[in-house]
């Protein structure tokens, strides 16, 4: 028999099964749920009959379901007349099933008296029809006998073991409840049961269903037998004479492949889940006149056989969707240009502990006005609500139940069955699912299922005694280091970092992060565990690496769900507990904010577009917990100063440093160090002189583009920044530099102030960094800053009659560069006699003396801020003197 | 019928000691204090066990243990009712496990001792001067013959959300 067939029977009379008990319990107690419940499992077995090519069980089920949709909407009432109706209908379709498992084909006849019933009772004409309620007994009882049953089973011994078995157990309570109950569902039994003897006879035979509690209590006893068998081991291991060796070994591949073959009953492909897509499909694209091209990639990945057993109808729901709804039908996507093979791609992958299944197509997107009139019809929002929503936001939508907005009710779909089940079914396993739309582009649905039941394969490690699980995969790679290796840790201050191949890897040290302690003893050798998260990639120091092994992630108790640095923990082979780390977590203590891979992927895009204007900064943390950064080109080093070598002059800390006297600043002035033990500083070198910044902690140094937005007039803080998706305030290094010197020494920006007064500059440059970070400088030093990103825009300005006394331009600018700026700029125009200083990072002898040829005034180095506004004096008291 | 009496000596009586008046303790010691659990909610009484530490974990986490292929976690009574924790680890520890809303506990005493049935006359409300801590985790106290037995409010007791605060 056809695969799909057999587990077409197989499920659907669970179905009926589960479909009798839940009617009697319907009729006892109406409650929604059961109702949507039965609702659902008709609906199913409709559903996929259609695709199965089975009309006749289709139109049985299709005018059952008619009548519970009436239940389901208020329609009607639910009364024994009714359910006994759809028992009677259930019963039709068990026979027609029976017939079909003995002939793969479904019986001749046909079914009006039955719908004819069913339609009337769908439209209210329910007490009309009433004298056809007795009717179901005959119509039942008579029709699997004289076809099926003859042929499929011996007859005398059928009704026997009926009532031998199944009706007492299930039924008596339901006797004593209710008494007309009974009555109704007795008849409807004893046809049921003669179908249900062949039938386990001949599919039921193939596949056992077990239930996964067993699965689980066998694991659990497996991972004991496991465990003995190792302490078996351990106790043999030394006398290799023993008696006990040989069967011992013996023992120990058993209970290894036994241990494997449980491990695997747990573990489906998801391509089984999907094993039935391609013909519902094929089947659709059929029916509707449409070209489907299905995709499915990443059919092998494997997934825990509960999570796949819940993930499958929604799973079908979805890609049945996408084919009606989803997809335009061939002539329309002609019409509109589109290819006119609609695509479905389904993808499933494991990312950061999820699997990940993605269902996108194409198609025409959802249409948001429907569904906002949708909502207010229904009175889910209001109108006011509705404006306020996002497209995306309404599309949410169509997760509530009872939700459709096909026009009309096809066979396929259209009743509103999916996508709130969908939803609660993923919900229930822990996942999520997200919905994305465009119009006229397509749909997708992104389901994220967490991997807690599934398997992992795992390095082990260890760390000051601990051992620890790291999923393999986030592992890049294992380095060992040795005190005398070439691959040697060296340390900027306290931030370990390692050479990797021409490149420096930043590490953390496993025994920091989990503050282990005892990290004092110095090892001759240490791993790293090169880790990679999303594009983010560093080290895990750990004392000793070990095997991999293949675990079974389980969640940790609630209790200790905060800790963000495990993602779960599991019981190795042999016995011990072991906490798995979370390499997502790790990253995020270490500042490094992962995204999801897209937004890493664009991240990356942005990078490599803007990688001229990379700037290297220095994030530092100094007076209270937030992130500072200063620009890496402005510090001259990074030191380290015991404690005790800190003197002070005039109250003021200092410190010998280079057989000079470098004072000593804090960044809120308090002076507040450390007791003992070294102080990180950053010296800062102006010329001669030097200055140290006291900083609690250096966390980084990152390369990153810069966007400083300005801030409020804060002393010493240029603005903030946001630096590896934190806000970062970028300091004003400046402001220290006359704050260790401006007192002793006399501000050097005083002798400038009285020419800076109400003078104009024209800045160009094309980096919103120094434009940033220059403009606040010069308007501190009392300039009227104007700043333009390009020579175009300066030229424009000239043009449009602006007047300066003075222009700053960088050199290496897109477009029209610096030197070709000033040629312009002296070329001709009102501009011809403004000094113009010329500001580079390349400030060799050469490039001075090209500026000058073209007409610069003078040059200065970037960053150098003091020369900068003494050339600028200088410039400008040179023009005035002229 | 005023009698403490020892069920764990007597298999057959209890059951019919055990009715409404009557509730039964497994009871346990931590300096000298004895403790008692509602016997239904004890699954696995433990000896010292190789524990696993779990780092950043609070303090009162001993660590997680292995039970039978589950993970349970270990908490010290001790550091959780504020007690000094014990000077040397003498290795002699025991642990009642017990179930909560699906997750397995294991709580670490001194030593355990037997099951007691015990009269519902005998029990007393919290004396309020009680401290607020252990207000807090316990239900009530029995009185017996010659020491006193807190009850212990075991959800209360791994209910870690509301103490984090304090």
């Amino acid at each position: 028999m056809d695969d799909l067939l057999s587990e077409f029977l197989t499920e659907t009379g669970e179905s009926l099964s589960t479909l009798d008990v839940e009617l009697v319990k319907l009729e006892q107690n109406p409650e929604p749920k059961i109702l949507s419940n039965i609702f659902r499992l008709v609906h199913t077995i409709k559903g996929t009959c259609g695709f199965l090519g089975l009309p006749r069980l289709e139109t049985v089920a299709h005018a059952g379901e008619n009548v519970l949709g009436k239940f389901r909407d208020g329609e009607l009432s639910v009364t024994p007349e009714a359910v006994t109706l759809i028992l009677a209908c259930l019963d039709r379709i068990k026979m027609i099933l029976s017939h079909i498992e003995a002939t793969e084909a479904e019986p001749e006849g046909n079914d009006k008296d039955l719908i004819a019933q069913l339609n009337a009772a769908a439209e209210g004409k329910f007490q009309a029809a009433s004298p056809a309620v007795p009717e179901p007994e005959p119509v039942v009882v008579a029709a699997p006998i004289p076809e099926p049953v003859p042929e499929a089973a011996p007859e005398p011994e059928a009704p026997p073991t009926v009532a031998a078995t199944a009706p007492e157990p299930s039924h008596e309570p339901s006797h004593a409840a209710a008494v007309p109950v009974a009555q109704s569902s007795v008849p409807a039994l004893t046809t049921q049961t003669p179908t249900e003897v062949p039938k386990e006879s001949a599919v039921a035979a193939q596949t056992i269903r077990v239930n996964v509690e067993l699965l689980e209590n066998l694991m659990t006893l497996v991972s004991e037998l496991v465990l003995t068998r190792n302490q078996l081991l351990q106790m043999v291991r030394g006398n290799d004479d023993s008696e006990f060796a040989t069967p011992l070994q013996r023992l120990s591949h058993i209970t290894t492949d036994l241990q494997e073959g449980v491990m695997k009953t747990r573990m489906q492909p998801i391509g089984n889940a999907w094993a039935k897509l391609p013909r519902i499909v094929r089947d659709l694209s059929v029916e509707m006149n449409k070209k489907i091209d299905l995709q499915m990639i990443g059919a092998e990945t494997e997934l825990d056989r509960q999570v796949l057993e819940l993930i499958k109808d929604p799973l079908t729901h979805m890609v049945r969707n996408s084919a009606d709804h989803g997809l335009e039908p061939t002539s329309e996507r002609r019409l509109i240009g589109k290819p006119e093979i609609g695509k479905i791609v389904l993808n499933a992958y494991h990312e950061g502990g999820h699997i990940i299944i993605e269902i996108a197509d194409d198609g025409r997107g959802l249409n948001i006005a429907r569904i906002r009139q949708k909502v207010l019809a229904g009175g889910l929002a209001t109108e006011s609500e509705l404006e306020q929503m996002s497209d995306q936001q309404v599309a949410q939508y169509i997760f509530r139940a009872g939700f459709s907005t096909a026009e009309k009710v096809t066979s396929v779909s259209g009743r509103g069955v999916g996508m709130d089940v969908v939803r609660t079914n993923i919900e229930k396993i822990g996942g999520t699912i997200e919905l994305k739309t465009q119009q006229g582009k397509g749909t997708s649905f992104i389901i994220k299922i967490p991997l807690t039941l599934a398997i992992v394969s795992a390095l082990i490690v260890e760390c000051a005694g601990e051992r620890f699980a790291i999923p393999q995969i986030s592992v890049l790679e294992l380095v060992r280091t040795t005190a005398n290796s070439e691959h040697g840790i060296e340390v900027i201050n306290n931030a370990p970092v390692l050479r990797l191949r021409d490149r420096l890897l930043p590490l953390v040290s496993l025994r920091t992060l989990l503050r282990l302690g005892g990290g004092a003893e110095e090892r001759t050798e240490t791993f790293i565990v090169v880790t990679q998260v999303g594009a983010y990639t560093f080290g895990i120091i750990v004392d000793r690496v070990f095997d991999t092994e293949e675990i079974v992630v389980k969640p940790v108790a609630p209790i200790l769900r905060h800790i963000s640095m495990f993602s779960g923990n599991t019981i190795l082979g042999d016995g011990s507990v072991i906490m798995i780390l979370d390499p997502n977590g790790i990253a995020g203590s270490t500042g490094e904010i992962v995204g999801g891979s897209q937004a890493t992927a664009e991240a990356s895009a942005a990078r490599d577009l803007h990688a001229e204007d990379r700037q290297s900064l220095l994030v530092f943390r100094a007076g209270g917990n937030d992130l500072k950064g200063v620009p890496l080109a402005l510090v001259a080093r990074l030191e380290e100063i015991e404690v005790g070598q800190i003197e002070h002059s005039h109250g003021k800390p200092v410190v010998q440093y280079r057989g000079k006297l470098m004072p000593l600043v804090t960044i809120d002035g308090s002076f507040d160090v450390k007791t003992e033990g070294r102080q990180p500083v950053l010296v800062f070198a102006d010329r001669d002189r030097s200055m140290g910044l006291v900083v609690d902690e250096i966390v980084d140094i990152v390369e990153e583009r810069l966007r400083v937005e300005l801030s409020v007039d804060q002393p010493g803080l240029i603005g903030t920044a946001v630096v590896s998706g934190k806000a970062t305030d970028i300091i004003d290094a400046g402001f220290y530099l006359t704050q260790a010197w401006g007192d002793w020494f006399g501000s050097p920006d005083q002798e400038f102030q009285g020419e800076a007064e109400g003078k104009r500059i024209l800045l160009v440059d094309d980096s919103p960094f120094f434009r940033n970070l220059l403009t606040p400088l010069l308007s501190v030093a009392g300039y009227e800053v104007i700043s333009v990103d390009s020579a175009d825009k300066a030229l424009s300005l000239r043009e449009s009659g602006d007047n300066f006394d003075a222009i700053i331009s960088d050199i290496e600018m897109p477009g029209m560069n610096g030197f070709d700026f000033a040629q312009a700029v002296r070329a001709e125009g009102r501009w011809v006699k403004i000094p113009m200083v010329a500001l580079s990072s390349h400030a060799t002898e050469k490039d001075f003396e090209r500026g000058r040829e073209v007409g610069f005034t003078d040059y200065v180095a970037k960053f150098d801020r003091d020369a900068l506004l003494q050339t600028l004096a200088q410039s400008l008291s040179a023009k005035g003197a002229a | 019928m005023n009698q403490i009496v020892p069920a764990t000596t007597k298999q057959g009586s209890h059951e019919i000691i055990s009715t409404e008046d009557h509730e039964e303790f497994v009871t346990m010691f931590i300096e000298g204090q004895m403790f008692g659990i509602p016997v239904l909610m004890v699954q696995d009484v433990l000896g010292p066990q190789k524990i696993t530490r779990i780092p950043l974990a609070p303090p009162e986490v001993a660590g997680s243990l292995n039970l039978r292929g589950r993970i349970v976690t270990a908490i010290d009574v001790r550091l959780r009712l504020r007690l000094p924790s014990r000077k040397e680890d003498t290795g002699d520890a025991m642990s009642v496990v017990v179930d909560m809303r699906g997750e397995l506990y294991s709580l670490r005493v001194d030593s355990v001792g037997e099951v007691l049935s015990l009269p519902a006359a005998k029990f007393e409300r919290n004396p309020p001067t009680l401290d607020p801590l252990w207000r807090e985790f316990s239900t009530g106290i029995y009185r017996l013959e010659n020491k006193l037995l807190v009850v212990l409010d075991v959800p209360r007791l791994l209910d870690f959300t509301k103490s984090e605060a304090v």
